[in-house]
């Protein structure tokens, strides 16, 4: 469990980025808080900085959407899942449970180079 | 429809190879690439793989799934005739392959400038990196993105830099000469020397001429002056064509069971009320899964957000996203950041109507006003 943030720091819409093996992203989705893996699985490109809408996220570089509570993306050009992680909150501090599994990386990208 | 034959072997064709499957299509699909290699995603080309940061394995477009599709590949062939009688293709090596339906995606290759290397395929990329070494001195002809692109890798490779434009400004044309200067603008930051509104007269052993007399060393020329469809191959097919083949807006050309997708395509685009030939990534990718849905007879119309033109590029660690078409007479408008720091949006428009937006490292801005303007754009075309 990392303590990422405060809740505060989250404006719904936004996400919050910060490093574990690999980036991952909390967003804030006015409902719900989702944390996933940051980078796209197509290519290198961040989810944090997408547009967050209908409890997806659209990759900002090739448009692929990311269901924020599965990881999936709905359609090409990305194919394979982003991880999901669970989210707490607590006292208003965000936590995050990595989940262990590997993180499914765009190429030409290695853990722990961010 | 029992079998269908694909022409061009990279992002459109097998990405309508997929889509053709993925509508339940389970006849014969034959996939010819004049290329002997397997297919590979082109953008890296001037970016990463130049840099050699990525190889061969890291752009291929195949993906471990497509063993499913069950494709007959022809890989290394070139098609030399379309028989639109008998809908069948001829290859090169004299091989004749008949199907029921046929999509034209032989995408475009680099125009050619006498004496200058080009960059179009992976052969090309490689050819390329083993030239531009630290030191070295390469002179680039043509400013647009692909040349600002090399520019860029080159430079970061150590290489000394010389980019030689024809015109006044570089990207004028898609981006309007306000912000085609900044973009410009970051050659010199980045110790590159751009020479504007200059022609290139000559590529010599050792040495470019320019038009104004000036001579340059090089040990390197590359050329970045457009592309050209490859289409010449067509001619006599009774296809009509338009710098590409000419079709609807789903792909359709005017002869049955024959569709095209991509580079090679002059399709009719909605949001510009005419025939256009696009060379950007994710048209290709549109446009499959519309060639696939007309050629089975179920039409799928792109979401709004993916009928509007969108390009990107990365250069010097910036990166550019465009999307949309400004027209001559637009009002250019800094909407967030600034073009001085490095990250800002800009908006086209003309009498409160949103033509284009362009964001420089500024995604989230980006997509909201990409957004914008396919809601827009979407409201105008079902008015039309
Ligand atoms: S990088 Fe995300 S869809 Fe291509």
């Amino acid at each position: 469990m990392i303590s990422v943030c405060s809740i505060d720091d989250i404006p719904e819409g936004e996400a919050f980025r910060f490093n574990a093996d690999v980036p991952i992203a909390v967003f804030n989705t006015g409902d719900a808080l989702y944390a996933i893996d940051d980078t796209c699985t197509h290519q290198d490109a961040s989810l944090a900085d997408g547009w967050v809408e209908d409890g997806c996220v659209e990759c900002p570089l090739h448009a692929a959407c990311f269901d924020l509570s599965t990881g999936m993306p709905s359609g090409p050009p990305a194919k394979k899942a982003v991880r999901t992680h669970q989210v707490i909150v607590s006292d208003r501090t965000v936590y995050v449970a990595i989940n262990e599994t590997p993180a499914e990386l765009p190429v030409g990208e290695e853990i722990g180079v961010a | 429809m029992r079998s269908i034959a694909v022409v061009g072997a990279s992002l459109a064709g097998l990405n309508t190879a997929r889509a053709l499957r993925r509508k339940g299509f389970d006849g014969t699909v034959t996939l010819i690439g004049a290329e002997s290699a397997a297919p590979y995603d082109r953008p890296p080309l001037s970016k990463e793989f130049l840099a050699g940061t990525v190889d061969e394995a890291d752009i291929g477009l195949g993906e471990p799934e497509d063993d499913g599709l069950e494709l007959d590949w022809r890989l290394g062939k070139t098609a030399v005739r379309l028989d639109t009688g008998d809908t069948a293709v001829e290859l090169e090596d004299g091989s004749r392959i008949r199907a029921d339906g046929i999509v034209l995606a032989t995408g475009a290759g680099a125009n050619p400038f006498p004496g200058a290397l080009g960059l179009r395929t992976i052969e090309d990329a490689k050819a390329l990196r083993e030239r531009i070494t630290p030191g070295a001195r390469v002179v680039l002809i043509g400013a647009g993105f692909i040349g600002a692109e090399i520019a860029a890798t080159a430079a970061n490779l150590g290489a000394s830099v010389t980019i030689v434009e024809r015109a006044r400004v570089p990207l004028s044309g898609p981006l309007g000469a306000e912000l085609g200067a900044v973009c410009a603008g970051w050659h010199a930051t980045n110790g590159v020397e751009l020479i504007t509104d200059t022609a290139v007269r000559s590529v010599g052993e050792h040495e470019v001429e320019l038009a104004d007399g000036r001579v340059l060393a090089s040990d390197v020329v590359i050329a970045g002056v457009g592309a050209r469809p490859h289409v010449d191959w067509l001619a006599g097919s009774g296809l009509r064509i338009d710098g590409g083949v000419v079709t609807d807006s789903q792909c359709a050309t005017g002869i049955p069971g024959v569709v095209a997708v991509g580079d090679c395509a002059s399709s009719h685009r909605p949001f510009a009320g005419r025939v256009q030939r696009i060379e950007h990534w994710t048209n290709a990718i549109t446009q499959s899964a519309a060639a696939a849905g007309t050629l089975l007879g179920s039409p799928e119309p792109p979401a709004p957000r993916d009928a509007i033109p969108y390009f990107w590029s990365d250069q010097y660690g910036m990166r550019l996203q465009f999307a949309g078409q400004r027209a001559e007479d637009d009002t250019v408008s800094i909407v967030d950041g600034d073009p001085a720091s490095g990250k800002f949006a800009a908006t086209y428009s003309r009498e409160g109507v949103l033509h284009a937006v362009l964001a420089v490292n500024n995604p989230k801005q980006f997509g909201r006003l990409r957004r914008d303007l396919s809601t827009q754009q979407a409201s105008v075309v079902a008015l039309a």
